[in-house]
């Protein structure tokens, strides 16, 4: 998938280690099954017309049965078919994958850790001071700057944004349309694979996006605009106490 | 006891990936403090996506007035119900106050119905639909009037020190350079 995948997961050495070890190999697998950047990837190749529908593995199967579901959910705006008619599933996967990632850790016994990847993150617990992860929110014009932080003791929180590699997001109903008025999208939701999916999905509602997070239980979400100014869903602040 | 952190970070180059990992170890003597939020069993999952689609789906709501048209429906949410919009206030001559004035999301059982009316001159000069029941797979009526609940603020700088970052995929230094390089380029 091309970006950095942090993991601090709490508990005795040798065992957290391999815990740990056990979430990147895991990862690795996912990225050799779902990269498009890899030629002999799994969807590189059903891209290419080459693997037959039956003929993909269970985890690609899911991953077009939770994106078709997604799709309806979110009325058609998330849509892993590109434009050209390619399927990328970056939107769904890195979710996905997080969440499942951090069930291997959780199987193994640990109560206290994060899984991070790609500024996409699920945590369970508490930090090593015992309070709640303290999460902060990239100013998408300055990105070594914070400019809010949210306390969680679990759940995820997914960010989506045009700001690091260009316009990557696009508006299935009107691929042509440019973003300019959104420049992130922060979703906290029960687990990052809810909150991805839905992030991605908002994000590419435009200006709209924040009213269908307000829209969904559960979900709370942290928009920020080209005008520097954040709009937030009416719950988002049980989110900003320590 | 320990906690581990790796960093791990795969760049691709030339189609060849390079990988490397950074050990941080931390000792400390901490007690490890036992979850009280479980977040990994399936019904969590499913009871808390709630879909917008609306045919069909009315949502059970408090705030059933029996007014004939102000009963809140549609999109289903569980967060207080928007305050309602002003109704039109009857002038003297029994006309209406010139303005726009948008009426409750109503169910319509088939979906949303939503209708702003437009007052000039003292008379109905229009009345709007906003949202209007559809077939249950494409029903959704987002509202484009500003919902009075949502808050916005100025973002402004804070502490940096927090134990993770969420941003949109960070970008390696190499492309950032790269970037800049290119950029250097153009001009």
């Amino acid at each position: 998938m091309g970006m950095p995948v942090t993991l601090e997961v709490l508990g005795e050495e040798v065992r957290a280690t391999k815990a740990i070890e056990g979430a990147f190999d895991y990862f690795e697998e996912v990225d050799q099954k779902f990269s498009t950047y890899k030629e002999e990837s799994e969807i590189s190749r059903i891209n290419r017309g080459e693997l037959a529908s039956e003929d993909e593995s269970p985890e690609m199967k899911e991953i077009f049965r939770l994106s078709e579901e997604t799709k309806k959910q979110t009325n058609g705006y998330f849509d892993i078919r590109r434009p050209d008619g390619k399927y990328d599933p970056s939107g769904i996967v890195k979710g996905w994958a997080i969440r499942n990632a951090a069930w291997i850790i959780k199987n193994l016994g640990f109560e206290d850790f994060y899984v991070d990847a790609g500024g996409d993150i699920q945590v369970s617990g508490k930090n090593a001071k015992g309070e709640k992860w303290s999460v902060g929110i990239r100013d998408p014009r300055n990105q070594i700057q914070i400019v809010k932080t949210v306390y969680l003791s679990g759940g995820g929180i997914a960010t989506s944004g045009t700001y690091i590699r260009g316009q990557h997001i696009y508006d299935p109903k009107d691929p042509s349309r440019e973003f300019h008025k959104v420049l992130s999208l922060t979703v906290v939701g029960p687990d990052i694979y809810e909150a991805d999916r839905f992030a991605t999905a908002a994000f590419a509602m435009d200006e709209e996006g924040i009213k269908f997070i307000e829209g969904l239980e559960g979900f709370e979400g942290y928009q920020i605009g080209e005008n520097g100014v954040a709009t937030m869903t009416s719950g988002f602040e049980r989110y900003t106490n320590a | 006891m320990f906690l581990a952190v790796f960093l791990f970070e795969t760049k691709e180059r030339g189609g060849l990936y390079n990988i490397y990992m950074k050990k941080f170890f931390y000792g400390a003597g901490i007690v490890l403090l036992s979850a009280f939020y479980v977040i990994f069993t399936r019904s969590a999952n499913t009871s808390a996506v709630s879909a917008p689609d609306t045919a069909g789906n009315p949502s059970t709501d408090t705030n059933t007035a029996n007014t004939p048209g102000t009963t809140s429906a549609g999109l289903d949410t569980t967060k207080p119900n928007p305050k309602p919009t002003p109704t039109p206030t009857p002038v003297a001559g029994g006309k209406y106050k010139d303005g726009s004035y948008t009426g409750s999301v109503a169910d319509a059982y088939y979906g949303p119905l939503e209708v702003k009316a437009v007052i000039s001159g003292g008379k109905i000069a229009d009345v709007q639909f906003l949202q209007y029941p559809s077939d249950r797979q494409t029903s959704i009526g987002i509202n484009t009037e500003a919902m009075p609940y949502l808050k916005t603020e100025a973002i402004a700088a804070q502490s940096a020190n927090v134990n993770i970052v969420s941003g949109a995929t960070q970008t390696s230094l190499a492309f950032r350079e790269s970037l800049a390089a290119a950029l250097a380029q153009a001009k």
